[in-house]
């Protein structure tokens, strides 16, 4: 990291420790909470209800971040591994396989702590089927009650009030139910409330640090960087002052760097020139996320738009949680995600980027072992190759499964793809 | 004399062009890679370089009003190699030698040595007799496949090991090939070929003193190629392979529009645009089944030579159905045919329209095939694997025309040193 007389450095590691310290207090307190009999609740990104668990003083497990981590931290190799042995096919989504393999393992969480069994598996079902399988298997595995969320796929490209009131019907019925059946609590809606009005501010803040990547330079990297600046938002933190006060400091850390202008910071360093600014789509991959950002930040790429940012919640097209319609932005919000949109809005939305960000290209990085994103994605790359006359490029790698990252072949693609934008910029030379 | 000069490190030979400032080549080169990349650039450009004298003796010849100009320049050509293979058989005797010296639990006599290795020399001038066939230019397959039929002569004459004589031009080759200079120099080899060629006309050697009085210098340079990393060049001096193999094919073939190129390890599809700029590609992820690999090996398993596979596969009129392209499945499923009695070509031309069948997906990916349609790499080379593309292409997308070069092998090459043109262009503009 750059030391840079300004002290970018400094405050740009102040929100970083901050995220740090409230990642290691949260899985401590998990490591606890079986002791001091908490409840806890496992249940996904992609339209997770925090705020609703975190009324009842819930502690929520988000078994693909675990899954993530464990890739970040090179273990992932170990628990698929596991998972394998235990029948579990090579073509799985390696986030199942790599949180079985944890399970089996000891259930060791990221920071090494034990994490507690869940009380309740919470399927709040948006945009990927494969949650409902794995799901099915850790409700034997646990012998515990799920309760499913069904969240309607937004087909046609958008909400309307019979979706809403599905939902909205749904949480009342069945989801808070079952969270006051076990917690022996009943419903707070006011405490609900103030957990809202927190998680729009926090919103507000996270939108204007991703749209800063449309100044020139822009002072982060929006999918390598972007990854971190969601983590509190998009996991057990959305609703708390913790999360609020992270997202203020980071929003001034990015303000300062604009005012300075000032590139991101990669993991080697500042990025002093910026030469490409691309948008991806798709996960990254976590085995080798170092290395895989190198290839870019080696080159001067920035990705100053990426679509993973929003599968936990599309905040940049104007939606935020709202206070005084608690349970029907609930609803909106788990309808909203990336994840849940159709092809065409996910053409739009990476068209809109694109110009928006003044993009030179967009680049896919396609996930083996997740279909919810992968399919489609080369129509996708077509379309938008169409309307915006920029090229597009193609990599592939996995989530969390290492076999599956071939370091020379996708180091030679983006070299030749950056190439590629490079040579239609200088008409040929 | 300027040449400007391209370097396609391959995964299994290594190629290089000279350019003149017209775009006209020069001369080319080629040598298999080797462990040493440094040497496998150094030989290949000094294959490069012999190639561009020849082309100025001919031009000499023409200049001086000869009438058989390629007769003479076949039978001067001729003589030079079989010197420069001289030499390389010295340095192979020395490092057999060498090699003995070391190997110390069973001796093998001096005399094995210097029997095989005569035997050799005294078979050079048939071997570059005008008209004789040879099955490869390189010294390595030249020599192995002599010095392991001679080997066999021997141990039954001397009582040695047969494997431990093998054992020594194992080890004796690698030192060969780490020896840029183990051909000995133009210069030797030229006044050695002109001396022992007492019938050719004195025209001959003035016009090789003219040839070999012209410096060549070399005004810049590019390399690509999977190597390329590991290329003696500069950064800026580094292309991508697509983009050369674009730009190549462009220069090659102006109507290019779509590329395919099969080389060891990679299957590219270009799209190019009217300039030879790439709009986009798509390249073999993970696994390299379906390359020109997947031919080595199967011709290995049926032991015959990689050049004949697609002579004995253009016999077959019922080609088989091979669902595999998984080089080691495919191994398995070539014994299993042939032991239940289909027929050697029906198998084997089945196996060529499998891994074209690939390389159509792929095309597929990068957005089809438009007109022209140029087919470049090694594997472009084998008549059977034309067929079948010529063939899937008119099922896929009707008729179009199919361009393969006589230097297919060098498109790479071509592009990068037409990048160096334009490097060394820019520079001086």
């Amino acid at each position: 990291m750059g030391n840079s007389p300004e002290g970018t450095a400094v405050q740009k590691d102040r929100s970083q420790e901050r995220q740090k310290q409230m990642i290691a207090d949260h899985f401590t307190r998990l490591s606890k909470a079986e002791d001091l009999g908490e409840k806890c609740v496992y249940t996904f990104v992609p339209g997770n209800l925090t705020e609703l668990l975190l009324s009842f003083d819930i502690a929520p497990v988000l078994p693909e971040i675990n899954a993530l981590q464990s890739g970040m931290r090179g273990k992932s190799r170990e628990y698929i591994s596991t998972a394998e042995k235990l029948g579990h096919s090579e073509d799985v989504c390696t986030y199942v396989k790599c949180d079985l393999g944890m399970m089996k393992s000891g259930n060791v969480g990221p920071t090494g702590e034990r994490l507690p069994p869940p009380g309740l598996l919470l399927l709040s079902y948006t945009g990927c089927f494969t949650f409902l399988k794995w799901f099915e298997i850790l409700k034997q595995e646990y012998d515990c009650p799920v309760s499913m969320l069904h969240v309607p796929y937004q087909g046609e490209g958008r909400v309307t009030d019979s979706m809403r009131e599905y939902v909205v019907k749904q949480l009342k019925e069945k989801v808070i139910p079952s969270l006051e059946k076990l917690t022996g609590k009943a419903y707070d809606e006011d405490r609900l409330k103030e957990l809202l009005a927190r998680s729009a501010r926090a919103e507000d803040d996270l939108v204007h640090v991703l749209e800063s990547a449309k100044h020139r330079p822009s002072p982060i990297d929006a999918y390598f960087g972007g990854v971190y600046y969601i983590g509190p938002i998009f996991t057990a933190f959305r609703g708390t002052e913790d999360a609020v006060e992270y997202y203020k400091e980071l929003r001034s850390e990015v303000d300062e760097r604009v005012r300075l202008g000032k590139g991101p910071v990669t993991p080697d360093g500042e990025l002093d020139k910026e030469r490409f600014r691309i948008v991806v789509e798709g996960p990254p991959n976590w085995t080798h996320f170092r290395e895989f950002w190198k290839m870019f930040s080696d080159e001067g790429a920035v990705v100053v738009a990426s679509t993973y940012t929003k599968v936990g919640g599309v905040y940049d097209y104007g939606f935020r949680h709202d206070p005084d319609r608690p349970l029907e932005s609930l609803a909106e919000y788990c309808m909203g995600c990336y994840t849940n949109l159709n092809i065409p809005s996910r053409i739009q939305m990476l068209n809109r980027y694109m110009k928006e960000y003044e993009a030179d290209g967009l680049l896919i990085n396609s996930v083996k072992s997740c279909n919810s994103f992968s399919a489609g994605q080369l129509l996708i790359l077509r379309e938008v190759e169409k309307a915006t006359g920029r090229p597009g490029g193609f990599v592939e790698s996995d989530l969390v499964d290492p076999r599956y990252f071939s370091a020379a072949n996708i180091k030679n693609r983006l070299e030749s793809y950056f190439q590629m934008i490079e040579q239609k910029r200088g008409g040929g030379a | 004399m300027k040449y400007y000069l391209g370097i396609d490190l391959g995964s299994t030979t290594t190629k290089a062009i000279a350019l003149d400032e017209h775009q006209n080549v020069l001369g080319r080169g080629i040598t298999n890679s080797r462990s040493d990349y440094d040497v496998a650039c150094q030989v290949s450009l000094g294959e490069a370089l012999t190639n561009t004298k020849f082309s100025l003796i001919s031009t000499e010849l023409e200049r001086a009003g000869a009438g058989n100009v390629d007769v003479l320049l076949e039978k001067i050509e001729l003589a030079f190699r079989k010197h420069q293979y001289l030499h390389q058989l010295e340095v192979l005797r020395d490092h057999l030698h060498r090699s003995r010296e070391r190997t110390t639990d069973i001796e093998i006599p001096a005399e094995a040595v210097d029997w095989i290795t005569r035997q050799m020399a005294s078979e050079a001038t048939l071997l570059f007799a005008e008209g004789a066939s040879r099955k490869s230019d390189f010294f390595r397959d030249l020599a192995g496949s002599r010095y392991l039929h001679l080997s066999e002569e021997v141990s039954t004459e001397m009582g040695t090991s047969y494997d431990r004589i093998v054992g020594l031009f194992d080890r004796a080759i690698l030192s060969v090939e780490k020896d840029p200079k183990a051909s000995g120099s133009f210069d030797e080899n030229i006044s050695a070929a002109l001396e022992e060629s007492t019938d050719l006309p004195t025209m001959v050697g003035v016009a090789v003193a003219a040839a070999n009085s012209q410096e060549l210098e070399q005004i810049s340079s590019v390399g690509t190629g999977y190597g390329r990393a590991r290329l003696p060049f500069d950064e800026a001096q580094i292309r991508s392979e697509i983009l050369c193999h674009g730009l190549g094919a462009h220069s090659m073939f102006p109507g290019t529009r779509t590329v395919l190129d099969i080389g060891g390890q990679d299957t590219k599809a270009i799209q190019v645009d009217d300039r030879g700029i790439v709009t986009s590609f798509q390249m073999n992820d993970r696994c390299a089944a379906g390359c020109g690999r997947y031919l080595g090996y199967i011709a290995d398993e049926m032991n015959i030579g990689v050049h004949e596979l697609g002579a004995i596969a253009s016999q077959s009129k019922r080609p088989a159905r091979i669902n595999s392209t998984c080089t080691v499945f495919a191994g398995a499923e070539l014994r299993e045919r042939l032991s239940l009695g289909e027929k050697r070509e029906d198998i084997l031309a089945g196996l060529h329209r499998a891994i074209i069948l690939r390389a159509m997906s792929l095309l597929a990916r990068s957005g089809g095939i438009s007109n022209q349609f140029t087919f470049t790499g090694g594997v472009a080379k084998n008549p059977e694997a034309v067929k079948a593309l010529n063939r899937l292409t008119l099922e896929n997308y009707g008729e179009l025309k199919l361009n393969i070069s006589d230097d297919s092998i060098y498109t790479g090459a071509k592009g990068a040193a037409l990048f160096a043109l334009r490097d060394a262009q820019r520079r001086s503009a």
